[in-house]
């Protein structure tokens, strides 16, 4: 009993673990087989594309700028230990889009959306409406899962573009107005150095947070406990998971991409 | 015909239904009562198959409720849920017209939102209210939205989980005219909950009572005040002294 005390208490939470691990993989099964069979739902599609996608703007727009413009800050201060200062446009533009671009527009999109997903879902779990969606016939993965993950798969790669520029144009703004750099030059530097894969594989890193952002958010929240506290947890949980799940895959992705 | 056998529900260590048996004739309307917190709204989705019961069996015609095609299972039922449980994305009149835009059938947008507004009008709301939101509705117009969004598609089998509750004495008589003309002019098969005992003489043909998860009686709604049980006769004169206990 004394011995096994220990083992059970490491035991029991590992369970859990995987137990949600299983569910949520029966769940994502769920959802992407789902995807295209009918009915089709095309104002909640649009819907979360707006909820999503424009609405996201703004703030990923404004991470993007800072954290451009810092990097390229940092990246003067330790350059100038070498001598490389003229690295600055190169390495500024490949850490935005191939590492900071997705997965700080992935956490920035999970703080926003994941939360908001899980507490309109969860709070339609608690006040019976999905139990109503059943009545009336309605699948609720395929009427409030499908559409939001499909709309927030196709739209984080945009999100994660309009980041990588902006970006981008944040280390600019700060190689030409702080550190010398020739605007031209650097916008040339940049241009040259890039190759296609740098981007892509971070605009595939996109699509798949935001597969995790949208699916995180609905599980939760149709999982959700009972009552505004039951919401409540479900939001905290779904934020959690989705960046935890973001920066888990996104080590996976580099490694797959980049690791040979 | 709807039949329950047997049926047990326990959420963790708290049975709620223990060996419920009940019948429902088709075309007849059967009214549940019992004190608060028996499980009638856990018995009423049990049969919808929202809550799968721990044993026993749920039968539509002879077939059981958890097998076969659930589409068209679901397709012959409407339900009023007791939170009214609006979609509160959705304007008063999409709600309504829910099952007739995303149905097997879907109408097109204006003749779906006529009928919502017919469907409105006979739960005595005005058609100004059908593109309101929900969450700007009182909440006996709120239940009222939900009924008519449970008869919009004139299923045959209506469940209805306390229509009056927190409606004032007219709309209920409006009310529950209605659900009894649904019965008789439409032929549906009712199942109503309520703690209203006008309501029970004006819906119901059969009364079940359930108490401590069993059905405790039931009968034609004329013998309720005949029986000499004496929890259905605590439970219709409302008195707090008798064998069912006031704290539960
Ligand atoms: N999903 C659930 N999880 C846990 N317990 C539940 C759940 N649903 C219902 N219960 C419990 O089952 C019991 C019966 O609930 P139910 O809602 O059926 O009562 P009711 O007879 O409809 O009461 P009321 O007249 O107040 O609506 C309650 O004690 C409730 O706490
Ligand atoms: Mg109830």
């Amino acid at each position: 009993m004394i011995l096994t005390a220990p083992l059970a208490a490491i035991g029991r939470p590992v369970m859990a673990m995987l137990a949600g691990i299983g569910r949520i993989s029966i769940f994502a099964a769920q959802v992407v087989s789902h995807i295209l069979r009918p009915p089709f739902y095309p104002r909640e599609f649009f819907a979360a594309v707006m909820q999503i996608g424009w609405f996201s703007l703004p703030v990923v727009a404004m991470t993007a700028l800072f954290t451009g413009g810092a990097l390229a800050l940092q990246i003067y201060a330790g350059g100038a230990r070498y001598g490389a200062e003229a690295a600055v446009p190169s390495i500024t533009a490949l850490g935005m889009v191939r590492e900071l671009g997705p997965v700080l527009g992935g956490l920035m999109v999970a703080a926003r959306v994941t939360s908001s997903i899980a507490a309109e879902i969860g709070t339609m779990k608690v006040t019976e409406q999905i139990d109503a969606l059943t009545t009336l016939s309605t699948n609720p993965i395929k009427y409030l899962a499908v559409p939001r993950v499909v709309a927030a798969v196709l739209v984080m790669p945009v999100l994660v573009a309009v980041g990588d520029v902006i970006g981008i144009a944040g280390g600019w703004l700060v190689g030409v107005n702080q550190l010398g750099f020739n605007s031209a030059t650097y916008i040339k530097n940049t241009a040259d150095f890039l190759q296609f894969w740098d981007v892509g594989s971070g605009l595939v890193k996109g699509a798949a947070f935001g597969f995790i952002i949208a699916l995180m958010g609905v599980y939760h929240g149709m999982y959700s406990g009972r009552g505004a506290q039951g919401v409540g947890t479900a939001t905290k949980s779904a934020v959690v998971a989705a960046s935890v799940l973001i920066l888990a895959s996104n080590f996976l992705l580099t490694r797959v991409f980049f690791g040979s | 015909m709807i039949e329950l056998t047997n049926v047990h529900k326990a959420f963790g260590p708290k049975h709620v239904l223990s060996g419920v048996d009940l019948n429902i004739a088709k075309g007849t309307s059967m009214v549940i009562i019992g004190g608060s917190g028996t499980g009638k709204s856990v018995l009423l989705k049990s049969v919808l198959g929202l809550i799968r019961p721990d044993s026993g069996t749920i039968t539509l015609d002879g077939k059981d409720v958890a097998k076969g095609d659930r589409d068209a299972f679901l397709a012959r039922f409407g339900m009023l849920f007791q939170g009214g449980a609006l979609f509160d994305s959705l304007r008063v009149w999409e709600n309504v017209a829910f099952r007739l835009r995303h149905g097997k059938q879907t109408l097109p947008k204006h003749e779906a939102r006529e009928i919502a507004i017919e469907k409105l009008r006979r739960v005595g709301l005005k058609p100004d209210v059908a593109d309101q939101f929900p969450a700007e509705l009182s909440g006996g117009m709120q239940k009222r939205v939900g009924l008519a969004r449970a008869i919009a598609a004139e299923p045959e089998i209506i469940f209805f989980d306390e229509p009056t509750t927190g409606l004032d004495p007219i709309m209920s008589g409006v009310i529950n005219d209605l659900i009894r003309e649904i019965v008789t002019e439409m032929g549906a098969t009712a199942m109503t909950i309520t703690h209203d005992m006008t309501s029970v003489r004006a819906i119901a043909d059969n009364v079940a009572m359930l108490h401590g998860g069993k059905v405790r009686w039931s009968g034609p709604v004329a013998d309720l005040d005949a029986t000499d049980d004496p929890y259905v006769q605590q439970f219709i004169h409302g008195r707090a002294e008798g064998p069912i206990e006031s704290v539960r």
